[in-house]
C-alpha cells in the first residue's frame, strides 16, 4: 500500500520532470492546436457575422446625423437644461448651422434624421438652408421670416432628443410609439402605426405556414420512411429536387401557376368550378405568400421528419395493435411520440425561416402578404433609415431567440434531432 | 512557391487594373435599358474600345444613395429622374458636370442653348422626356373605352384591376387630376395636408383592387398576362409593348406627368473620366435622336428634334407617341422637381403607412 500512495510525486518522464506536469503541458499543447484548428472558423464568424450584427445593433441606439453636422446648435442643447425656450444664442447657432450644412450638402442628412422622429420636416431645412446664406441678425426673425414653423415648440423639443446621438427612439418608432414635447412615450397616431401589426401578422403567417408544412410534411415524411428503400430513394427526389432549384424560380413559377390567366385559374373555369368573372385571386396578397412558402419550406419539414421517423422499428406499432390497441391508439400512443424530435425540429426550422423571409412575400405578397422583413429591406435599401431597419431587426432577432428559449424549456432543444 | 505568389499577385492587380478601365451605367432595364444599350453603350463602347456594361435597378437613384453612404461604389453612370438628380446633386451624392464640355448641337449651337431648358443641371445632363400615362388592354373594353385620368379610379364604370407603381410620385398628382384638379394647379393644391389627403382618398377608392409594381418592366407585363385591366406605366414600356410586340394595350395621355430623365456620375465612381467622356458621347444630337428610334420618349436637345422620325422597325412614325406631342399634352402635368426635392421621403412614408394600412 505505502508503495502506491507514497511514490505519486515521484512519478517522472524519462527526463525528470514529473509525468503530471509533463502530461498536462502535452494536453496543454494539444489543446492549443485543436484551438487553432477552429479559429479561421471563428474568425471567419466573429468578422463575418458577429460582428456586422453588433455593428447593426449599435447603428439602432446610436445616429449622428444631427451631432455631427449642427454642432453649434447641438452644444447649444447640451449647455441649456430641457424645456429651455430658444434664445437669439440658440437662433444664431441654428442660422449658422443651417448655412454651414447647406455649403457641406449635409443639409439632407439633418433634416432626414429629424424628420424620422417628426414626420413632414426635412422640407423644413432644406428649404430654410437654401436661404441660410442671406441669413442676417437678428436671427430669429430671419430664419422665421424664412417659415415661420421655425416657432413650433415641438420641433425644439425634437430637435434636443436628435441632438443626443444616442437614443432608443428608434426602438420606440419600431413599436409605433414616439415622444412627445415633454419626451413622455405616447402611442403614434393611428395613420402612422404600422409596424407592431406587421409583426404579429408575421408570427400569425409563419405559424400558419409551419403549420401547413406539418400537415402537408408528414405523411409524405411516413411514406418515404415506410417504402421500401427503392421506392423511398425514387420518391425523395422529387423532395430534393424542388429543394436544389433556385428560389426565385420557384417563387416565379408559382406567378405562373396563379395568377388570373394563370395555369390554376385556367384549369378551374374549364373545368366549371368557377366561372370566367369569378377567376379566384390566389396571388398578390396573402394567399399567395401561403402557398408559396408553403412550398418553399417544404422540404425543412419533411428532412428531419423522415430522419427520426427512418430508424423508428414497424414491430413498436404492430405490437400495439397485437396487444389490442385500435390503429389510431397506436399511432397517438406509440407512433407519434417516437416522431416528436423531427416535428419539433422541422416545426422550429420552418418557422424561424418563414418570420425572416422576403424575397417571397416580395414578389407574390402583393400589399397584404408582406411581411416585417419587406419592410426591413425597404428601410435598408429605400428609405435608408437603417437605424429604424437595425431597430426592427434587432426586435425579430429577439422574439426568434426568446422562441428558441421558451422551446428549450419546453421541450428541451437536446430532443431535436435536424437529421 | 514565392514565384506563384509574385505571379498571382500581378495577375490579380491586373484583373483589378483591367476591369477598372470598364464602364459601368445602371439603367431601368426592359426596353428603356435596351434603348439605352443600342443607342449609347454599345456604340461608345465601339468608338473607344473600352468594355461597357448596362446593369438593370428598379429605380437607379436608390442604390446610387445606398453605394455612396456605404463608401463602396461600383457603377460610374445611372440614369435617374430629374427630381432625384436635384436632390442627390443637393446632397453631395454626384459628381458635378461641366454643361461647356458637352458637345455644341450639329448646327453648331451651344449645348448651353441647344437642350431644352433646365435640362442640364449641376450634376445631370438630361437625355430625354419621358412620362407616367396609363394603358389598358383594348380587348377588355368592347364598348365605351377608358379616356380621362378620372376613368383609372372609377371602378364602376371600368371595373378590373388596376395596376399602379408602388410609390407616391406621379400617382398623387394623377389622382387630383381625376378628382379634377387642374394640372396648374396640382401642386399647390399638393403643398397643403389636405390636399395630399384628397390624393390619398382618390387613391382609397381603387386601393383594394391595385397589384403594385416596381420596375417599369411589370406593367406591360401585368397587362399582357391579364393581371389587370388598366395600369400606370412608362410611356415608353407600352409603346415598345405595343409596337414590338404587336400588344393590342392603347396609352391614354390625359392626365400625364411627364419629366427628364439623364445620366449622372455618382460620387466615388470608379472611372469618373470614362464616365464623363460617356456621357458626352450620350449626348450629342445624333446620339439622343438614336435613342428615340428605340423607345417612344422625347429627346432633350432642340437639334435632335427634327431628327427623329421612325422607330428601328422602319415604319412607324415615332411623333405621335412622344409625350410632348401637341395632342397629347392638352392635360399634362410636367413634374415638379422644386415639390418632389423636398417632399420625396415623407410621402414616401405617408404612402407606405397607407398602403400597409388595410
Amino acid at each position: 500500500m505505502a508503495d502506491i500512495s507514497a511514490p505519486a510525486a515521484a512519478l517522472t518522464t524519462s527526463d525528470g520532470r514529473p509525468l503530471r506536469a509533463a502530461l498536462a503541458s502535452a494536453q496543454q499543447r494539444a489543446k492549443r492546436r485543436a484551438f487553432l484548428l477552429v479559429l479561421p472558423l471563428l474568425a471567419f464568424i466573429v468578422i463575418t457575422f458577429i460582428v456586422p450584427i453588433g455593428q447593426l445593433m449599435h447603428q439602432a441606439i446610436y445616429n449622428p446625423g444631427f451631432s455631427d453636422n449642427m454642432p453649434r446648435l447641438t452644444q447649444w442643447f447640451a449647455d441649456t437644461p430641457p424645456g429651455t425656450a430658444p434664445d437669439e444664442a440658440a437662433w444664431e447657432a441654428l442660422a449658422l448651422d443651417l448655412r454651414d450644412a447647406s455649403e457641406a450638402k449635409t443639409i439632407g442628412t439633418v433634416g432626414t434624421r429629424v424628420n424620422y422622429d417628426l414626420s413632414g420636416t426635412r422640407s423644413l431645412f432644406t428649404s430654410t438652408a437654401r436661404k441660410a446664406a442671406r441669413f442676417e441678425p437678428p436671427y430669429r426673425e430671419a430664419v422665421l421670416a424664412a417659415d415661420d414653423k421655425w416657432a413650433d415648440p415641438v420641433l425644439w423639443s425634437t430637435m434636443r432628443q436628435v441632438s443626443d446621438a444616442y437614443s432608443l427612439n428608434f426602438f420606440l418608432a419600431a413599436l409605433d410609439m414616439t415622444r412627445d414635447v415633454e419626451g413622455r412615450v405616447v402611442a403614434m397616431p393611428e395613420d402612422r402605426q404600422i409596424y407592431v401589426s406587421l409583426f404579429l401578422k408575421t408570427f400569425l403567417l409563419a405559424g400558419l405556414i409551419t403549420l401547413t408544412c406539418l400537415v402537408l410534411g408528414f405523411p409524405v415524411a411516413h411514406l418515404l420512411a415506410t417504402l421500401p428503400m427503392r421506392w423511398s430513394n425514387l420518391l425523395m427526389i422529387l423532395v430534393l429536387l424542388p429543394f436544389w432549384t433556385s428560389l426565385l424560380v420557384r417563387t416565379t413559377s408559382w406567378m405562373v401557376l396563379l395568377q388570373q390567366q394563370g395555369v390554376v385559374n385556367n384549369t378551374l373555369v374549364a373545368a366549371g368550378v368557377v366561372a370566367e368573372e369569378g377567376r379566384l385571386e390566389l396571388i398578390y396578397n396573402q394567399i399567395g405568400t401561403i402557398i408559396a412558402m408553403t412550398h418553399i419550406l417544404l422540404p425543412f419539414m419533411i428532412l428531419p421528419l423522415y430522419s427520426v421517423m427512418r430508424p423508428i422499428p414497424p414491430s413498436y406499432v404492430r405490437a400495439a395493435r397485437s396487444l389490442g390497441a385500435t390503429s389510431w391508439t397506436a399511432f397517438r400512443r406509440v407512433y407519434l411520440p417516437q416522431t416528436l424530435p423531427g416535428v419539433g425540429a422541422g416545426a422550429l426550422l420552418v418557422f424561424i425561416l418563414a418570420v425572416g423571409y422576403y424575397i417571397t412575400p416580395a414578389l407574390v405578397g402583393g400589399a397584404s402578404g408582406q411581411l416585417i422583413s419587406n419592410l426591413i429591406a425597404f428601410h435598408m435599401q429605400d428609405s435608408l433609415n437603417w437605424s429604424l431597419a437595425a431597430a426592427l431587426a434587432g426586435l425579430l432577432l429577439g422574439a426568434v431567440l426568446l422562441l428558441y428559449w421558451v422551446y428549450d424549456r419546453l421541450v428541451g432543444i437536446d430532443n431535436m434531432k435536424l437529421g | 512557391m514565392k514565384k506563384i505568389l509574385i505571379l498571382t499577385t500581378a495577375l490579380t492587380g491586373f484583373a483589378v487594373s483591367a476591369s477598372a478601365q470598364e464602364l459601368t451605367v445602371m439603367s431601368w432595364g426592359g426596353a428603356y435599358g435596351e434603348a439605352q444599350t443600342e443607342a449609347h453603350v454599345k456604340p461608345w463602347s465601339a468608338a473607344t474600345g473600352f468594355p461597357a456594361k448596362m446593369v438593370d435597378s428598379d429605380n437607379p437613384a436608390t442604390p446610387i444613395k445606398a453605394m455612396v453612404e456605404a463608401g463602396n461604389v461600383t457603377i460610374d453612370v445611372a440614369s435617374i429622374e430629374y427630381a432625384d438628380a436635384i436632390r442627390l446633386c443637393d446632397e453631395g451624392m454626384l459628381e458635378p458636370i461641366d454643361i461647356a464640355a458637352l458637345p455644341a448641337g450639329a448646327d453648331g449651337t451651344p449645348a448651353a442653348e441647344d437642350f431644352l431648358a433646365g435640362a442640364v443641371t449641376e450634376c445631370a445632363v438630361s437625355t430625354d422626356i419621358w412620362s407616367n400615362v396609363y394603358a389598358y388592354d383594348t380587348s377588355k373594353f368592347t364598348g365605351e373605352a377608358p379616356s380621362t385620368a378620372a376613368d383609372f379610379f372609377d371602378l364602376e364604370k371600368f371595373p378590373g384591376k388596376r395596376g399602379m407603381r408602388k410609390g407616391a410620385k406621379a400617382n398623387l398628382e394623377m389622382a387630383l387630376m381625376a378628382d379634377g384638379v387642374p394640372a396648374a394647379e396640382v401642386y399647390s393644391v399638393l403643398e397643403t395636408p389636405e390636399g395630399v389627403d384628397r390624393a390619398f382618398a382618390v387613391m382609397d377608392k381603387i386601393k383594394n383592387d391595385v397589384v403594385w409594381w416596381e420596375a417599369g418592366a411589370q406593367p406591360p407585363q401585368l397587362l399582357a398576362d391579364g393581371e389587370v385591366a388598366l395600369t400606370t406605366a412608362y410611356n415608353g414600356r407600352i409603346f415598345a409593348a405595343a409596337v414590338t410586340e404587336g400588344k393590342p394595350f392603347q396609352t391614354v395621355f390625359d392626365g400625364q406627368v411627364y419629366e427628364y430623365e439623364g445620366f449622372a456620375i455618382p460620387k466615388g465612381a470608379p472611372n469618373p473620366e470614362l464616365a464623363r467622356q460617356f456621357i458626352a458621347f450620350a449626348s450629342t444630337t445624333q446620339a439622343l435622336a438614336d435613342q428615340a428610334k428605340w423607345i417612344s420618349y422625347g429627346p432633350a436637345r432642340k437639334s435632335s428634334g427634327p431628327l427623329v422620325g421612325l422607330f428601328q422597325d422602319g415604319k412607324t412614325e415615332m411623333g405621335p407617341f412622344m409625350p410632348t406631342a401637341a395632342a397629347n399634352l392638352t392635360n399634362a402635368l410636367p413634374s415638379s422637381y422644386e415639390f418632389w426635392v423636398d417632399r420625396d421621403t415623407e410621402l414616401n412614408e405617408r404612402f407606405n403607412a397607407w398602403l400597409a394600412a388595410n
